[in-house]
């Protein structure tokens, strides 16, 4: 059946809207990030009419790429790819439309006495490479390895899974605890036990538990902070290392690494394939708010006062900016506003993004090498990022950060000129409520401070810099949109993940207001380019238009 | 003893695995670095630089050299300008494929004739009476592939005259470092790219241009284990894996005729006599028996027999130079001759032959997959080949 004629006749109003509903949509999709535009190309594929509005002039939301200065292409906020669902990838043919994964085949951490700490993509060269530094670490390592990617296994379909309500006798929600259950069952004992462990610590005490290797520590800890306000002794830290895993145990699928053309390479694919399928995609259209009538919201105005009407209405953006800025909150109940109210988007990250006239010289490793193609991470101990922390915590930027670089233009000649590069530093902590405010010359001052942590291990980095893009959370916010620049669209915590996502109640995708539904980042599973937010909050929203 | 080729020096020098495969009795690195991950992606991201000298070379001159390759192969050479390169197999009398390669129109009376099997004594039986003079230059020539979207701007950094408006399957002569180079723009990787043809005393110098100019265009030498993915990616067959020659085959049903191997484009029956074209125009007239196709093994039931194990999925994350079981309704229609994993599509997939009702795009059939030592079937789908055909390639 014509969802556009099911729309006129199935409509439940009959006041002056319900008439002027020739022109409409089934769905309208706000905000045109992976997540948003995922959802909307699912819908199209069901046969709906959908539009999404985007408030910028470009696709990508916080994974666009721009050319900050000329011949440069800066993959500007998100930089690599993790756990893009295969079923996305599959479902919406985005090879077809120009999807590519590079691979980022190492991780080199250059350490401050001259040495380095590197994990490469053949194992007997990572073993004798930690065996350099520890011969009990490069053991540990296979076992640690080979039992986090086990917990994947047992985790993993998680992702998959639209979360149940614990709470409800809904055969449903039950059914889904069994399944939950019937993954846990799938462990060992020993396992199990070391799951709820890693749930509960921090990621320094389960390092410590393994490794005495700093540099090896540090490294990985790393990995369980990104995107969150903690530090590696925070408990519940553990627990995003195992995030870590998941993109591997897809083997030969291999979702993970840098994607060509930057992360706006993978949203202009699936802005692609959405438009393939007959999505319509609407740049500079800025949605001012929710339209509700009757408890139901039925439309959008937009910034120009343009209003436009849908049978639903779907947000990607974040939590606090779909529910305390796009909605009256008189149309919600009181107990979900201070649950969106109290739910955490602090920012806690920047972004130092480089134009370089060569390539940086490692003291660690001098010359061109393949160290160059990898993850470059300044984390010589998690004593180092735990200092970085503690600036953070009482208002300040770290003053010795926290740095994931990448250098695209070593792994995609298309970057910048031939000979040149493009540098991408994420930096961590800069926190949105820095102390007394962020200015410009505190925007600076963290730049300089990211600049200078990097020339302790590659001098010549000074003198490379042709252009330099600095990036602190409220610019974050005020470029994508994301609620004091928080990446993950709300924090990691296990507070806030999973049937607890955004808030309790209200994790399967829909909202207090009847078709009004919620498919962004900040609901299960959320966090990285993953696209499963916007999948399946599609799946079940065809679910509810069936019925 | 196996052989170096004329960049032996330049090619072992890079060899970081120490492990050689054996091509036509040379040396050809499987893979420069420890895995072939980055080799292969060079050639759809970046430029990769094959060797591919060990292939076999003949240069054929003289009036009748026209007649000759005209009277071998089942492409009708006199269509073939001075300046253009065709692929094309050749067959036996019963129209059955002996090998396959190509032929570059050098000059009005001069050819270039490259073969994966040796080819001399097959054409020199096949030269009774005819003015020609047939000159195996196998070892005398050195012979580069460069493939991936930045071929062009590294050949043309450096050559003289530039190679920018060379079109497809067309070739020129050019100078790279002093030295005297043909280029054709020709492949086995189903992308933009040329081949480097050079004197052996030059190959290393040329190899040397070619790094140096490529450097900051991301080139990357690249063994056959890169290659031997993205041929199949490109839907290209391989003697010896995807078909047997019919000189080697030991019974009839080892051969295959060029109609069977998704050749018959090559074919054409409207010329002058040549080996095979009476088999061909009687096989054409009632239908090939067979048809070479490309499968796409579906990924959620492969993925759900594996989880059944309790397994992630694992397939090899190389081309699959074996045979494989392909069926219909539980008989046995056909086999996969390579199959492999493509990182670009994110797709499994395979080379295969099947019945010829079998053949239909779009027909579902079942490729046999061993999971946790057990025989099982998992549905692929018959899709045209090739499989990746990006634009740059033609243009």
């Amino acid at each position: 059946m014509s969802s556009k004629q099911s729309t006129v006749h199935c409509s439940p109003f009959t006041d002056n809207y319900s008439l002027t509903m020739a022109n409409n949509y089934d769905a309208i999709v706000i905000g045109g990030g992976h997540n948003g535009l995922i959802h909307a190309a699912y819908l199209a594929k069901a046969g709906k009419k959908v539009v999404v509005l985007e408030r910028r002039h470009l696709v990508g939301g916080a994974a666009v790429t721009e050319e900050i200065y000329p011949g440069f292409k800066f993959t500007e906020f998100s930089y690599v790819v993790s756990l893009l669902r295969p079923e996305v990838i599959r479902d919406l043919q985005l090879p077809k439309h120009g999807l590519t994964i590079l691979p980022l085949p190492s991780t080199f951490t250059p350490l401050p006495n001259g040495d380095y700490f590197a994990a490469w993509d053949d194992h007997d060269k990572t073993r004798r490479e930690i065996a350099r530094h520890s011969l009990k670490d490069a053991e540990a390592y296979d076992e640690y390895s080979r039992q986090m990617a086990r917990m994947a296994m047992a985790v993993k379909p998680i992702l998959s899974m639209i979360p149940p309500d614990p709470t409800t006798l809904n055969p449903k929600d039950l059914f889904g605890l069994a399944k939950l259950g019937g993954h846990a069952a799938g462990l060992s004992e020993k396992d199990f036990y070391n799951l709820a462990k890693l749930m509960t610590m921090s990621a320094a005490d389960l390092l410590d538990e393994w490794f005495e290797t700093d540099a090896l520590k540090g490294t990985k800890s790393a990995s369980g902070i990104i995107g969150t306000f903690l530090g590696p002794r925070s408990p519940g830290t553990a627990y995003v290392l195992l995030h870590h895993y998941m993109g591997e145990i897809d083997g030969a699928f291999r979702a993970w690494g840098f994607a060509k053309g930057g992360t706006g390479g993978i949203s202009n694919s699936i802005a692609n394939a959405a438009k393939a399928l007959g999505v319509e995609v609407r740049l500079n259209a800025s949605v001012s708010q929710i339209i509700v009538k009757n408890g139901r919201a039925v439309g959008v105005a937009l910034e120009s006062g343009e209003e436009i009407y849908a049978k639903y209405v779907s947000s990607s953006l974040d939590p606090k900016r779909t529910f305390l800025k796009l909605t009256d909150p008189k149309q919600l109940p009181s107990d979900f506003v201070e649950a969106i109210r109290r739910y955490k988007i602090r920012g806690s990250s920047g972004k130092v993004n480089l134009a370089l006239s060569g390539l940086p010289n490692f003291t660690a490793l001098p010359g061109e090498g393949a160290l160059h193609r990898g993850a470059i991470s300044i984390s010589p101990s998690v004593d180092y990022i735990e200092r970085a922390y503690d600036d953070a915590k009482y208002g300040h930027f770290s003053r010795k950060p926290y740095i994931d670089c990448i250098l695209p233009s070593m792994i995609d000649p298309d970057m910048a000129p031939p000979g040149q590069h493009v540098m991408s530093c994420f930096v961590q902590y800069a926190p949105f409520a820095h102390e007394g405010g962020w200015d410009d010359a505190k925007r600076e001052a963290f730049g300089d401070a990211v600049i200078n942590a990097l020339s302790e291990f590659a001098p010549n980095l000074k003198s490379l810099i042709l252009h330099r893009q600095v990036l602190v959370p409220p610019d974050i916010e005020r470029i994508t949109g994301l609620t004091e620049g928080n990446i993950f669209a709300g924090e990691l915590a296990l507070h806030q993940l999973f049937f607890l996502r955004p808030a309790p109640g209200y994790t399967n995708y829909r909202t207090p207001i009847a078709n009004f539904w919620q498919c962004g980042s900040g609901t299960h599973p959320g966090g990285g380019i993953m696209g499963a937010s916007g999948r399946l909050a599609a799946l079940e929203l065809l679910k509810d238009w069936k019925a | 003893m196996l052989k170096g080729t004329p960049f032996h020096s330049r090619t072992s020098a890079l060899n970081e695995t120490y492990a050689w495969r054996r091509w036509s009795g040379f040396l050809a690195a499987g893979s420069y670095e420890l895995t072939h991950e980055r080799e292969y992606w060079a050639v759809r991201n970046s430029a990769a630089l094959f060797d591919v000298s060990p292939l076999f070379k003949y240069h054929l001159s003289g009036p009748d050299a026209a007649t000759l390759l005209n009277r071998v192969v089942t492409r009708d050479i006199s269509q073939l300008a001075v300046g253009q390169v065709f692929y094309t197999p050749w067959c036996d009398a019963h129209g059955k494929v002996i090998d396959d390669g190509t032929i570059s129109r050098l000059d009005d009376q001069r050819f270039r004739l490259t073969s994966a099997e040796p080819s001399l004594r097959w054409l020199s039986m096949n030269a009774v009476g005819l003015n020609v003079t047939i000159e195996d230059v196998s070892e005398k020539l050195g012979a580069l592939a460069l493939q991936g979207p930045k071929s062009r701007l590294i050949l043309d950094s450096i050559a003289n005259p530039p190679i920018t408006h060379l079109k497809y399957f067309r070739l020129m002569h050019t100078q790279i470092a002093g030295l005297p180079v043909t280029v054709s723009r020709t492949g086995y990787t189903g992308d933009l790219g040329y081949e480097l043809w050079c004197e052996a005393k030059d190959a290393e110098a040329l190899w040397d241009a070619l790094m140096k100019a490529g450097h900051d265009y991301g080139i990357t030498p690249a063994g056959i284990l890169a290659l031997d993915i993205v041929r199949v990616e490109a839907g290209l067959l391989l003697l010896d894996v995807d078909y047997t020659s019919a000189h080697k085959a030991i019974i009839e049903a080892q051969k295959s005729s060029p109609f069977e191997l998704n050749l018959g484009w090559a074919v054409n029956l409207d010329k002058p006599n040549f080996v095979g074209k009476k088999a061909l125009r009687e096989e054409k007239a009632r239908g090939a028996a067979w048809q070479f196709v490309g499968l796409e093994i579906e990924w959620p039931a492969l993925e759900k027999l594996f989880l059944d194990e309790g397994l992630p999925p694992q397939i090899p994350n190389l081309t699959v130079r074996a045979s494989v079981p392909v069926s219909s309704m539980g008989r046995q229609v056909g086999y996969a001759s390579s199959s492999t994993w493509s990182p670009l599509l994110k797709k499994y997939l395979a080379l295969a032959h099947v019945e010829a009702e079998h053949a239909k795009p779009g027909n579902l059939l079942m490729f046999e997959i061993m999971v946790q030592h057990k025989h099982r079937y998992t549905p692929a789908r018959v899709v045209e080949l090739p499989f990746f055909n990006p634009e740059r390639k033609r243009q």
